[in-house]
């Protein structure tokens, strides 16, 4: 087990070796420079921005260097905000991302895990299809559908909420649900067959004829095992949140680290895109690595060599 | 003459039971399908969007790209059903045309993951070792991509490195190509690369246990080749549930070419995508808020469409999870 894991850990580098090269290709595969100007800058100044950033050197040595200083913690120059650097802009953009995620993770748990449970207590009764019926569409709702109905509704029709920005509570709620309700529906379904599948279990019915009360046989013995999987999801659902809310930090011009990658991109503004790349393939990563682990650890009859 | 009786007896019960008809899987699942509601719901509006898509141009009531600028922003009513946008064009027919790029999208995303992620897995976990040791740290490394991060890093060099070009070139025939699909075929192929990954998973872990079975154990007996094995025992047996698995991620690269053309780095305009138009319309979300919400809700039906196909599916192809 702590063999696997470490083997696991030590594969992650080359992952992120393989991810940074291909970025780094990338981003200099495409033509046109971060100091391209409508009105262009005297082929001296650019010379000398060239020779500042070191862009002047070959492409190994651009490579290499930026690794080097990489490994030491500085992911280099903002092209494009002369003032910041990557680690500056990642440590203003990234929380909001990360407050997003989570609170849309709260929203997916809150509505998700009741709903797959009342569906399964009340299996193959109007109840049931009515919470599934609600899971389906709340997974073929796209974001962009859904935010800008919310925005709609409750911002320009109601006038409750805030229509975008990012800073008070109020300014939360609408984005909050835009990412967090595709999850719900995904925990909804999840725990609802994770359910079904463990009250059909032996346990349960050993439970049930000792006289315990059904209340108890279901929050004691069947929602504490038919959470497990659920559990485990739960890390790589925040990576997915993260990574995937730039098309809604996009809609509610949330500044994050997501619209901040648009931006950068279309500045050539490479030290940033490749920052922000190589943090969600860490967090991707990481959410996978700790799947394997809680799996194995949580259930014991999964081994690993 | 117990024996007798007893084989007269085993005799009888032989030709007294009627014989089953033989059903193949795939006729048994169609069956099992037509019974769930909303498959068969799913399925005829796939059907209904597809039938949208070819014919477009003989259903819409307008050109998708020619409006007339005095009816910009026109509430919905009898000239137009939806309402028209901000220059003028229908968006009813804005909405008809545009079922073309996302179902292409979404066919293109299928065929891809199915054809390469299928054909990558199978190989992968039928051979084991040392093969599936080298192939799977691959796809590893392509699973620890933020997948939408680098659809758009490779949308934006394949636009720009292809834009301006000498003709005759290579680089200037994939850009007629493209130019030629409305600005698609960058899509497909930013798609198509990142497409194939989680099938490829899928696919492996069942081969990986297939292989193991007696009946490819029996056929690797009889002197069938590797090849042979894999294409006629190993294939059929996964194909069930990766049909099912594409399915259901038919709904992923709609919604990743919607986004494309949501921030401008999708079609080009005025292909009507269902992405450029809710953020064309969301600019003027206040005011007319018909022109975002239609083609979201377009989007919409379309993705429930294949989830509930792909749910059914599930549940006609594996009938122990019902």
């Amino acid at each position: 087990m702590i063999n696997y894991i470490i083997r696991r850990v030590l594969w992650a580098i080359p992952v992120l070796l393989v991810i940074s090269l291909v970025t780094f290709g990338l981003g200099h595969a495409i033509p046109g420079g971060p100091f391209d100007r409508e009105k262009p800058l005297p082929a001296e100044i650019i010379a000398n921005l060239e020779s500042y950033y070191g862009l002047d050197d070959p492409s190994w040595k651009q490579y290499t260097d930026y690794l080097w200083n990489a490994l030491h913690g500085d992911f280099g120059p903002s092209y494009s905000s002369r003032s910041r650097t990557v680690n500056d802009i990642i440590s203003a953009h990234f929380p909001v991302s990360a407050q997003l995620g989570v609170l849309a993770l709260f929203v997916a748990m809150v509505i998700g895990i009741p709903l797959g449970m009342i569906a399964s207590l009340r299996q193959n009764t109007f109840i049931d299809y009515f919470c599934m019926f609600f899971a389906l569409l709340g997974v073929s709702v796209p974001s962009m559908t859904l935010g800008p109905l919310l925005v709609w509704v409750f911002a320009l029709k109601l006038n409750i909420l805030p229509v975008a920005r990012w800073g008070t509570w109020q300014q939360a709620i609408l984005p909050a649900f835009t990412l967090g309700i595709g999850s719900a529906a995904i925990l909804a379904r999840l725990t609802r067959a994770s359910m079904l599948q463990v009250i059909r279990e032996d346990y349960i019915r050993t439970a049930r004829s000792k006289g315990v009360s059904e209340k108890n046989v279901t929050v004691y013995h069947a929602l504490k095992n038919a959470l497990i999987p659920v559990v485990t999801i739960i890390g790589p659902l925040f990576a997915t949140l993260v990574t995937g809310s730039l098309i809604v930090e996009q809609i509610f011009a949330i500044p994050g680290c997501g619209k901040y990658f648009i931006t950068s991109i279309t500045n050539r503004d490479y030290p940033v895109v490749l920052g922000i790349m190589l943090l969600y393939a860490l967090l991707i990563i990481i959410a996978n690595l700790i799947v394997d682990i809680t799996y194995s650890w949580i259930d014991p009859r999964i081994r690993y060599s | 003459m117990e024996i007798k009786s007893k084989e007269k007896e085993k005799f009888e019960s032989e030709t007294v039971i009627p014989e089953r008809p033989e059903v193949s899987l795939w006729k048994d699942a169609f069956r099992r399908m037509c019974k769930n509601k909303m498959a068969v719901v799913g399925a005829i509006i796939i059907i209904a969007l597809l039938i949208l898509a070819i014919f477009a141009p003989y259903i819409a009531p307008y050109h998708y790209a020619k409006g007339s600028l005095k009816d910009n922003y026109a509430k919905p009513g009898d000239k137009y059903l939806l309402g028209a946008d901000f220059m003028g064009r229908d968006v009813l027919s804005r909405i008809i045309y545009g079922t073309r790029i996302s179902l292409s999208v979404g066919i293109v995303g299928a065929l891809t993951s199915f054809i390469i992620g299928i054909l990558y897995g199978v190989i992968s976990g039928y051979y084991g070792g040392k093969v599936d040791n080298i192939m799977m740290r691959f796809v590893d490394i392509m699973y620890g991509f933020p997948t939408l991060l680098l659809i758009i890093l490779m949308m934006v060099l394949f636009k720009s490195t292809f834009a301006v070009t000498t003709p005759g070139t290579f680089a200037a025939t994939l850009s007629a190509i493209d130019k030629a699909f409305g600005g698609l075929f960058f899509i497909f192929i930013g798609i198509g690369i990142t497409a194939w990954i989680g099938m490829a998973r899928i696919a492996r872990g069942m081969a990986l246990s297939l292989r193991e079975k007696e009946f490819v154990e029996a056929a690797r007996a009889t002197g069938n080749s590797n090849f042979q094995i894999m294409m006629k025992h190993i294939l059929p047996n996964l194909i069930g549930p990766c049909v099912v698995a594409v399915t259901l991620r038919i709904p992923r690269f709609i919604t990743f070419e919607a986004f494309l053309s949501f921030i401008g780095l999708g079609v080009n305009p005025p292909t009507p995508s269902w992405g450029m138009m809710i953020s064309e319309g969301y600019k003027a979300i206040r005011s007319y808020p018909h022109l975002a919400l239609y083609p979201g809700i377009a989007l919409a039906i379309t993705m429930m469409a294949f989830n509930f196909l792909g749910d059914g599916l599930r549940d006609a192809l594996d009938p122990r999870m019902k």
